[in-house]
């Protein structure tokens, strides 16, 4: 017998659809009501989980909506009826509490609450790991153990990090709105940051799993989208920030062998980045262009795109790499920048000089003890220049410092390679 | 061929799940009612909700719901059919809720 595929839900609609809920119902019960908007979007997904089993609605996200609405507006009747008026007042109350509720649930409305939510989570007063822990349980619907996975670390951490959070947003009465004008432009700054740091925690952390650590890139992605989408959000900054994630999520199926092992840039195979993305980076990047500024995501979102216009490694302009790193360095001068930007002197036939940029670091030697990184860096540049010594000196102590296994791989063939170099 | 009801009690109604453990789990569900259907076994189901009254006595008193903690919970109901009732527990054993504390009543629809 030919039998229909089960159902199928779209993938994480759960937690797209407790994001937007979640949004809409503490914009209709107040930023102080967080707790009560998390309850209400449980029930609604325990009443899906049941009957859904029987019958899956033809529009299941509508119907967690929907369901979320007449809940909200049966807490607020609840509330305002408790005392009962005459029928005639009490009726005309009812259809006004229905309407003005019901009005928030537009597509666009939710949009908005949205934004609101994001720049509450984000809010600058916020200790920076409580803003993350609070946009991925509010925004994103992750729940604890996923968030603590994700950021490598557990639910106790995370839980307490929620609490502070929300004691914070309680006490200090966070408004929930769009900011305009120059307040505007600043809170963006702090969403920008955050979304930057949940991605790079995605496609750098090589200590979580891949799945979570994709689905973290998935999400600020989602949200930069969500961003764009508002008229309060589209800035051009938004679009480069867009652009920057895309062409980076190109290449994030490339970056590992089968085995967990790294694969470096030049040696990737560049015909498995993904093409859509970058096509969608190419994209975003010409929005971002519109509008005199130029943000730090517009030169980052530019040299990722100078990868992706490279056919092969070699072929990289690197003249114009450099260029870019010297404008980013004057936005940005921070020790991984002009980190990067050696490994670019380095390729286009400037060593020395890459290794002397890394060495006149504020506290290099901290860095260097500390993070595995820069000795990563400088064992590569002095393995290209034939300095077998101080290379295997660097690699060595990188080795020592990474708890990546896959790194330790790494770095354990490139000192292979000195020690056949040298014998 | 004769019916059987399986009765779901506790389970996904009772646990405190994050939206993508709930999503992995409805899926399950759907896989699994899916399976039942395209053996042509299933029958009927509906899911009950979860308030109710509790009706007692000579003189009959009325309490509201629940009857009970919500583990002990009846979510719902499933009629299928099987030729006994090992077939029957063997099919309920693939009710997605197991591996999370839910119980599976089964039991034979009596004819005569």
């Amino acid at each position: 017998m030919q039998t229909a595929p089960a159902q199928q839900l779209v993938d994480h609609l759960f937690r797209h659809e407790a994001g937007k809920m979640i949004a809409v119902l503490t914009r209709i019960f107040g930023m102080h009501n967080l707790e009560m908007a998390e309850d209400v979007v449980q029930e609604a997904f325990l009443k899906a989980m049941q009957v859904w089993k029987f019958d899956v609605p033809a529009n299941p996200a509508a119907w967690l909506m929907q369901t979320a609405r007449n809940k909200a507006i049966d807490i607020v009747r609840r509330q305002q009826y408790h005392r009962q008026y005459s029928n005639e007042v009490a009726q005309q109350l009812l259809t006004e509490t229905e309407n003005t509720i019901g009005q928030f649930f537009s597509d666009n409305e939710i949009n908005d609450s949205q934004l609101r939510m994001i720049f509450a989570c984000c809010h600058p007063q916020l200790k920076l790991e409580d803003r993350i822990a609070l946009t991925l349980k509010t925004v994103s619907g992750f729940g604890v153990p996923e968030i603590a996975r994700a950021l490598v670390t557990n639910d106790a951490v995370i839980q307490k990090r929620l609490y502070r959070a929300k004691q914070f947003i309680k006490e200090a009465d966070v408004r929930f709105e769009i900011p305009a004008g120059l307040e505007l432009m600043q809170r963006l700054d702090t969403v920008y940051t955050i979304l930057y740091l949940l991605f790079n925690e995605g496609y750098n952390s090589l200590k979580a799993d891949e799945l979570i650590r994709k689905d973290l890139c998935g999400e600020a992605i989602r949200l930069a989208y969500i961003l764009s989408q508002n008229k309060s959000g589209k800035q051009p900054a938004t679009f480069a920030l867009l652009a920057l994630m895309c062409l980076q999520a190109s290449r994030f199926d490339s970056r590992l062998d089968e085995d967990n092992s790294i694969i470096l840039l030049q040696n990737q195979d560049r015909s498995k980045w993904n093409h859509d993305l970058v096509q969608m980076g190419y994209y975003y990047l010409n929005q971002s262009a519109q509008g005199g500024d130029m943000s730090v995501y517009h030169i980052e979102s530019a040299i990722a795109a100078e990868h992706c216009l490279a056919t092969s490694f070699e072929n990289t302009n690197w003249r114009r790499m450099l260029q870019l790193y010297d404008m980013l360095l004057e936005l940005k001068a921070t020790p991984v920048v002009t980190l990067n930007r050696a490994v670019i002197l380095a390729q286009s036939g400037n060593p020395q000089q890459a290794i002397n940029s890394i060495q006149a670091l504020d506290k290099i030697d901290t860095l260097l003890q500390s993070q595995y990184i820069y000795s990563a860096v400088l064992g590569d540049i002095y393995l290209t220049i034939q300095d077998y010594e101080q290379a295997k000196k660097y690699l060595l102590l990188s080795r020592q410092l990474t708890t990546s296994e896959a790194e330790k791989k790494l770095l354990n063939e490139k000192l292979k390679t000195i020690t056949i170099a040298i014998t | 061929m004769k019916d059987f009801m399986m009765i779901f009690i506790g389970g996904s109604s009772s646990i405190h799940f994050t939206p993508e453990q709930m999503q992995a789990n409805m899926q399950q569900w759907f896989n699994w009612m899916n399976e039942l259907k395209a053996k042509g076994i299933y029958v009927y189901g509906e899911p009950l909700t979860p308030n109710g009254k509790t009706v007692k006595g000579k003189e009959p008193v009325v309490t509201d719901g629940p009857f009970a903690e919500s583990k002990e919970l009846v979510g719902g109901f499933i009629i299928v059919k099987a030729a006994d009732i090992d077939e029957a527990a063997e099919l309920a054993k693939g009710c997605p809720d197991l591996p999370i504390g839910g119980t599976v009543e089964v039991r034979e629809v009596m004819k005569y």
